[in-house]
């Protein structure tokens, strides 16, 4: 199904669209130490992209090449069929690229409310005087805003916590809340830094639902980063598996988990 | 009726609580950029030199870099021959200042990202002394007079109304109607700061960016452009602690020193908070006052404002290391 270029529906009921996003021979350096090496992959619009890989296999990297944070030396980022230049993370971000971090990061000083509304922030467009006098535009928009926001809130179900400061919540809450913040933006796609790290099994769980959730209800394209493979399998459509910087399997869970190569960067292999 | 004594240390006190609003000013600018970027920042005082500086200048007309002019081309002009309005000269400054905010993003802190913080401060501090040498040949090192308007002498409508308090050597409060301005003037400021803060989109990302840099950058914000706000907000904050100080007592390079009497303002309120910056400033105007008044003059011969802000600030440092409002401290092991 995935080799056809136009767009189809999944066994359960979804419609995965054309190519989103295309990274074509992606090669990232850090001096002397290459993270990325000539990687290319495709994300197409609606269905759930993992990419996984050991520790150090250059995931995160490839992350922050999609949303900006890095610069590739070599290679293409193509976004929405244009090829896109070089930008600040903030300037992807406005082009509707919302993401999480493996490291949480959350404006812990604020409440769970004003966390979520700063992902609404690039569709605010009152400008300064008519936000001053609080007439016309702004207040129009700061009402929407706050239906999507607390919409948002309540798919998530952390409601009850919306006036909570950031920083006295547990981690498995402050990892909802930050995916409460991308989501809020409306993306186009959705960076998940590895967002079941350090959870236990029922967090998990959790994370899991609400993320399939996330791409049923709004068809957001999702591209996600797992170290543990049962989890990932189970949820993705399609998983690019890295290994020391490269691609070593591309393709369903199915065609990934019964890949030789795969297994061997997983499970080690003997060398004789 | 009170005793004579204890009205005059009313009086003293209350005059404290004026010249501490002007302290609270400056150290409002120290925290706006304190909190949105890390940056210390030594030219708060200088950029409010050079606020008032070029608002004198301005409103008389001055030809600017009129002596380097001069000696280039031989001629000799000092004044356009206008006189612009306090009003719209003001307006004029705060562009003056937006500007300024620009070309210190621009030419210095954008290239200085993720740098040591005492590399940064000492950044400010090349920039305080070269903001210093810029205005005093932009506007030349002469003390102005600046006179916007504002109503100056003691009120004799407050002094009138109090002078039953006391007796009859008690001719009620002396207080000057510029500070009672300044005062009002600043709380106006204060409440307008915070309001822009806490409802406004732009207020929203710069106290995104006040949180956590990378979080911010990942919604969109962009971070070159909130320092150039907050360094334009410092500098209108500058502006206004320039005009009043210049309006008391004249447009002069000492106004500059008053930075550092915002350093103890700042130790006492912690360097990110925004009430702290200005209850460390009423306090340290109300302390140095009330103990030149009560110790300092009778016990110690005098000359203890001199000191007295930097003892405290001392003492604080000993026993409340994070200032009053400032968040704690936790290291973890």
């Amino acid at each position: 199904m995935f080799d056809q270029p136009e767009s189809f529906v999944t066994s359960d009921g979804r419609t995965i669209g054309g190519v989103m996003m295309e990274m074509k021979n992606i090669t990232l350096r850090f001096g002397g130490v290459v993270a990325i090496q000539d990687i290319s992959f495709d994300i197409r619009e609606g269905e759930i992209r993992a990419i996984i890989g050991p520790n150090g296999a250059g995931k995160s990297s490839m992350l922050n090449v999609i949303s900006g944070f890095y610069n590739p030396q070599e290679g293409e980022v193509w976004y929405k069929g244009e090829r896109r230049p070089s930008m600040k993370p903030f300037e992807v971000a406005r082009q509707g690229i919302a993401r999480t971090f493996q490291n949480i990061a959350l404006f812990e000083g604020m409440s769970v409310l004003d966390n979520v509304m700063t992902g609404r922030l690039n569709h605010m467009k009152a400008g300064i005087l008519s936000q001053a006098f609080w007439y016309g535009s702004a207040q129009r928009e700061e009402t929407e805003n706050r239906e999507v926001v607390e919409r948002v809130l309540d798919f998530l179900e952390i409601q009850h916590i919306r006036k909570t400061p950031v920083s006295r919540l547990p981690y498995g809450l402050k990892k909802r809340v930050e995916l409460a913040r991308a989501l809020a933006a409306d993306p186009k796609i959705l960076l998940l830094d590895e967002p079941m790290a350090g959870m236990n099994v029922e967090e998990k769980e959790d994370m899991s639902r609400f993320i399939l959730d996330v791409n049923d209800e709004f068809g957001t394209t999702i591209a996600l980063i797992e170290h543990d493979m049962s989890v990932v399998m189970d949820i993705s459509d399609r998983v690019v598996v890295m290994d020391y910087g490269k691609k070593i399997g591309d393709g369903t869970p199915k065609d990934v988990r019964s890949n030789q190569a795969v297994i061997d960067a997983y499970l080690g292999v003997a060398h004789d | 009726m009170f005793p004579d004594q204890f009205l005059f240390g009313v009086e003293v006190m209350l005059n404290g609580l004026m010249a501490g609003v002007l302290y609270a000013l400056v150290a409002l600018g120290f925290v706006l950029i304190f909190k949105a970027s890390g940056i210390f920042n030594y030219a708060q005082g200088v950029m409010a030199l050079f606020g008032a500086l070029t608002l004198v200048g301005i409103m008389d007309g001055q030809v600017p870099f009129a002596h380097l002019i001069n000696s280039v081309f031989g001629t000799d002009v000092h004044h356009f021959g206008w006189h612009v309005p306090a009003f719209l000269s003001i307006l004029l400054v705060m562009v003056v200042m937006v500007g300024l905010a620009w070309c210190v993003q621009h030419f210095i802190f954008r290239h200085l990202v993720g740098q040591e913080p005492i590399i940064l401060f000492m950044a400010t501090i090349g920039l305080a002394y070269f903001m210093e040498g810029f205005g005093d040949m932009m506007w030349n090192s002469e003390i102005k007079k600046l006179d916007i308007g504002i109503p100056q002498g003691g009120s004799m409508w407050i002094e009138e109304a109090t002078s039953f308090l006391g007796g009859t050597n008690f001719y009620g409060f002396f207080i000057d109607k510029l500070e009672i301005v300044a005062s009002l003037v600043a709380i106006v400021l204060v409440i307008v700061l915070v309001a822009f803060a806490q409802y406004t989109k732009q207020g929203r990302a710069m106290r995104a960016v006040a949180d956590d840099h990378q979080a911010a950058l990942s919604v969109g914000i962009s971070l070159s452009f909130i320092w150039v706000l907050v360094w334009s907000l410092a500098g209108f904050v500058a502006l206004v602690a320039g005009i009043m100080w210049g309006a008391k007592s004249g447009v002069q390079f000492s106004l500059s020193l008053i930075a550092l009497k915002a350093l103890p303002v700042l130790m006492l309120g912690g360097f990110t908070s925004i009430p702290g910056a200005i209850v460390g400033g009423l306090i340290v105007g109300v302390g140095e006052k009330l103990f030149e008044f009560l110790i300092g003059a009778p016990f110690l011969g005098g000359a203890t404002e001199n000191w007295f802000a930097y003892m405290l600030a001392l003492v604080f440092l000993v026993f409340r290391p994070q200032g009053l409002f400032g968040e704690k401290i936790i290291e973890r092991v």
